[in-house]
This record gives C-alpha cells, structure tokens and sequence, in this order.
C-alpha cells in the first residue's frame, strides 16, 4: 500500500473510532443516556434533562478531550521533528511546565494586583491564562533548544523532565499564595483534566490550536528535510531558522491553549507520532499530521473515558491513566528501538 | 560548467583565508576528486561550492550563475551534496531518505509525481539499493546508507554534485564501487562530480582530473598523470618518513636522512 493509501485509510478509521468514542462517552457515566437519545439530544431534541446531561455537562469535556488531544499530537509530530529526537514532546521537554508557570504568574499577579485584577481575570479567564501559558511555553521552548545543542536525546529527555518535576513544585508554592489571596482553587491542577472548560470557552481553546494546526501543514515539507539535519535540510533548498522560528510558534499555539484550560496532559503527544508512523509506514511529516491529531484525541477521549466511568470514585485521573498506557510504551521505545538504544 | 574566477574560502578571523585564488574551468560530465591532506581545506572548499558558506572573495559560477547569489530553492534544483556526517534519521525509510532528493521539485505538500516516483526507482537501481528501499534508514550498514545517500543526491538530478569525505567508513572493494558508480554517474550525464577524499590510489586511478590541496594554500588542478610526473602528489602529502614515487606511483618509505 502507498503511503497515501495507508495514511487515507488510517485516518478514516481513527476518524470513525474518535465519533463512536464521543458518542459513547456522552452516554456513559452516573446517569447512563442510550447513544440513540445521544444523538437526539445533540440534535437539539430529546427530553430536558438527557439533554441538559449530554450538551451541557458532557458535550464540552468531550469537545475539549477531542481538541486537546489532536493539538497534543500534532504538537508532538512538531516537536519530535524540531529537536530530531523520538523522545521529544512538549511535556516531555519541560515545555508543558513552562505554560503551567505562565498560568500561575499571570493569577498570581492578579491576585496580588486586588480585586479589580482578580474581576477583570475572572471575565477574561479563558484568554488571559491563554496568554500567559503561550508566553510561560515559548520561553521554555526556547531554553530547551539551547539545552538540545549541547546534549543527547536521552539526556534532553531526563533534562526536560526534571525541569517540569521543578517547576509543578514552584507552581504549587506560587498557587498556594494566589489562592489564600485570590480565594480560587487550584488544587488538583497538576493532574490535567478536560472538565473544566464551558462551551463558551471552546472558541478560545480552538482557535489557536486551529491556527497551530494549519501553520504545522503548510511547514510539513520543510520540517520533512529536517529530519536529515540542518546541513541537508539547507542544501535541499530550506530555510531552517525560519522554519525553526514557525515550527515553534505553532507548537506554541497548539500546547499553550492546551495546559491553560487542561493542566499538563502527559504521554499523549510522545507517544501518539510512533503510533502515526507506524500507521503511515513513513517519517514523512505531511501524512503524520491528520493520523497523529486523529489518534491523540482517540486517546484523551479514552483515558477521559476511563476517569468518568459510572463507578468511579474520583480516585483516578487523567495523568494517571495516560501513564499507564504512556509509560510502557515509553520504556519500550527506550529499550527495543534502533535509535534510542544506540546512543550511550 | 564550473568556473572558479579568483575564488578565495575561509573564515573571518582568526583562521582567515584558507585557500585563495583559486580560478579553474571544470568541463560537464567530469569526475574531480579533490585531494589533500586534513585540514588542507577540502571541506570548506566543497562547503563554499555549496553554497553552504559564502567565499570570502571571488566567486563560483555554474553554468554562469554566481552560486552564491543563487536563491535557496533554485540551487537546489542544481547542486547536490552528500556528507560524512552520520545521521540519525528516526522512522526513516530508505525511500523516504531517497525522495527527499525530490523536494525542490515537488510542490507544497511534497507530493510525488509519477516523474518523480520514476527517478527515485532509477536510482535506486543505479546504486544497487532497491532490494532495501523499505528498510529504516537507521537500520542498514555504512556502505549501505553511503549508497542510499549518494541515490538521494542524484534524485535531485544537479548540475553539480559535491561528495565530502563520504568514502570515510567504507571498505575498500566499497570505496571502489562508490567511485566508479559516481564516475559512471558524471560521464553518463553529463553532470560534474566533484568527491573530496583521502583516497589517494584510488582518487588518482578513477579521476578524470584532481585537484590538489597542498596544505599551503594552493591548489593544483590537472590530471592524474602530470600531478605525479610533474612532483606535485609528493610535495603535498610527503612528509619525514614517507615520500610518493613518481615511478613507482605509490608512496614508499624515505631512505634514513644521513
């Protein structure tokens, strides 16, 4: 089969799996809703409370588990291309932290600024946080391709974790004070959850990640001679600082949003382009795209699946359970792939 | 055609000029090996050809453009380097590696036409690499991943093909073939063919002309032949213990001074 070929029918497939995994997650949890009522109740019909349960208590946490978890793919395709290594990812590389930051400095300062802040951050939560997350994540992406010139992919990688153990510690001290002053709660941030996000919000979470997404395509083909280094990729006609420079916008404006309204979601965006390569049979970063946001968002609906179901009891959370799906996965790729088990 | 018109490479200082003054006419479809000992300036010489690092004075002409004025995307479409550098490329496919070659030609999704699907098999087949255009890139050997190298290169079908040291971790029968494939390559069509190495036996039995880095600065260009005859082999590369003979045309233990 021709990439094309395996790339069309790979997405059609993750396509199908991600609309019957939202479906069924709008029925399933406490109050279980028939998918057929589902689909009635998204239609705008149905009786009051099914449709009050499914397009207001569950539609936007399964609209953002969908956008999340493709940007997050997406992001780590770009990532994994930028830094030429397999283990990179914006969480993995501490960048996911950095936003985190960003998020607690702009409330912080809110909080201690008084209450005139703290109204105008509560109207404007979605953006502000936004704002301050895409800041927080540039200047760690930054920081890291600095640390990358220096170092090897495995210690990027142990660097790159080390820095988000870090920083989750001084997020905590600084969210600490931002809710005695502040009086919001924060507590449980750094588990990472898509239920915290209105409808109304979904504009401002979708439109940079959109924005993302498109600047991802159009630099595919760039990024793709990149992947043989520098030097080829500008004998092959290739602008690499410019690309450099748009490559990590967009993986500002599809992480950013991302840890702003979801905490750091962990594993999705390192494991999710193995997945699309081995999918598409090609390092190819063009075909990637689709099949890596198509799986990431299959992923974050199952996991988020997992945290809602009806005998839940509020002990599990989503980064524990991408962790146990990530994690192997993760010392998998460590121990048995060619790349990763060649370099010392 | 390449023409060299008071080329001069380097860097700004403090190691400045390297080699200066350079002004040669390169014919189509030649096979150059340009030869000298390390740090003789081969690689900043084949960078600069390149269009990789801009001359510190002079200029380089192909086919009478100025390869440092060339925009990025059209010197593409006509110079093609090859490497030593051994890269990890994770999840590459030997055809992917290949049809990178392609890029300059192909539009803003990279698509493949039916043309180019034609050129990346034929030069598969040329250098006997079809048989692993599947396999990862990582996965095959040295000699191997030179080839497939040397395959996306000529995918890109260029005027002018630079070759940096890439005959570095191969065997001998490997070298050999990768030089006469090359050679085979630049008198078939037409293209130029400009290999850097340390090769110097096979460098002077397979090329059509050398250009000889001695080490001062200057280079020497001419064939085989009247490179040895006329002492310029020894002169760049003889040192205390080793001198090349002329007659012998090869190197040989110098006699004990004394």
């Amino acid at each position: 089969m021709t990439v094309f070929a395996r790339t069309a029918a790979g997405s059609a497939g993750l396509g199908a799996a991600v609309l019957a995994c939202a479906i069924f997650a709008l029925g399933w949890g406490m109050i279980s809703v028939p998918a057929a009522d589902v689909v009635q109740a998204l239609a705008g019909g149905g009786d009051s409370l099914n449709g009050h349960i499914v397009r207001d208590i569950r539609l936007p946490r399964v609209l953002t588990a969908i956008i999340a978890g493709g940007a997050l793919g997406i992001g780590g395709v770009l990532m994994q291309a930028l830094f030429r290594n397999p283990m990179a990812d914006a969480w993995s590389l501490g960048l996911t932290a950095g936003g985190q930051l960003g998020v607690a400095l702009v409330v912080t300062a809110a909080a201690f600024a008084g209450p005139q802040a703290i109204s105008f951050l509560q109207a404007f939560e979605g953006p502000s946080t936004t704002l301050g997350a895409m800041l927080g994540v540039a200047v760690f992406a930054l920081l890291m391709m600095m640390v990358a010139r220096r170092v090897s992919t495995v210690t990027l990688l142990v660097v790159g974790l080390m820095l988000g153990f870090t920083v989750q510690g001084i997020v905590s001290i600084v969210l600490h004070f931002a809710n005695r002053v502040g009086g919001r709660v924060f507590s449980g941030w750094n588990d990472g959850t898509f239920a915290n996000v209105q409808l109304a919000d979904m504009p401002v979470l979708a439109a940079p990640v959109l924005l993302g997404a498109l600047l991802a395509l159009f630099n595919a083909k760039a990024l793709t001679a990149l992947l043989l280094g520098e030097t080829y990729a500008r004998s092959l006609g290739t602008d690499v600082s410019r690309l450099r420079r748009l490559t990590l916008a967009a993986v500002v404006l599809l992480v950013a949003p991302v840890t702003a309204f979801c905490g750091p979601v962990t594993f999705v965006g390192l494991i999710v382009p193995h997945f699309a390569r081995a999918v598409a049979g090609t390092a190819r970063i063009l075909p990637l795209l689709p099949l890596a946001a198509l799986s990431g968002a299959l992923l974050a609906l199952a996991a988020d699946l997992v945290v809602h179901a009806p005998w839940e009891q509020h002990f599990l959370h989503l980064n524990a359970v991408l962790a146990l799906v990530g994690a192997p996965v993760v010392i998998a790729l460590l121990l048995f792939s060619r790349t990763m088990r060649g370099q010392h | 055609m390449l023409q060299l018109k008071d080329l001069a490479v380097g860097y700004g200082p403090p190691r400045g000029v390297v080699l200066g003054n350079l002004s040669m006419t390169v014919e189509p479809g030649r096979f150059i090996c340009v030869l000298g000992r390390n740090g003789a300036g081969k690689s900043t010489l084949m960078r600069t050809l390149a269009g990789l690092q801009t001359a510190t004075a002079g200029r380089a002409l192909l086919d009478g453009d100025d390869i440092a004025a060339m925009r990025p995307h059209s010197r593409a479409r006509r110079i093609a380097v090859v490497l030593t550098e051994r890269l990890n490329s994770p999840g590459m496919t030997v055809d992917d590696v290949v049809a990178m070659g392609r890029q300059p030609f192909t539009n803003w999704q990279g698509r493949l036409s039916a043309d180019d699907r034609a050129i990346i098999a034929s030069v598969l087949q040329q250098t006997g690499s079809t048989a692993f255009a599947a396999r990862l890139f990582d996965a095959l050997s040295d000699g191997e991943r030179q080839r497939v190298m040397i395959a996306r290169a000529m995918a890109q079908a260029p005027r002018l093909m630079i070759l940096d040291e890439i005959t570095a971790f191969l065997d001998l029968p490997g070298r050999v073939e990768v030089m006469s494939l090359l050679r085979r390559h630049a008198h078939a069509t037409g293209n130029i063919v400009l290999l850097s190495s340390h090769d110097l036996d096979l460098s002077l039995q397979l090329a059509d002309e050398v250009w000889l880095l001695d080490g001062a600065g200057a280079v020497t260009a001419g064939t085989s032949q009247d490179l040895i005859v006329q002492g310029h082999i020894g002169r760049a590369f003889d040192t205390e213990g080793v001198r090349f003979s002329a007659d012998l045309g090869r190197f040989v233990l110098a006699p004990p001074a004394g």
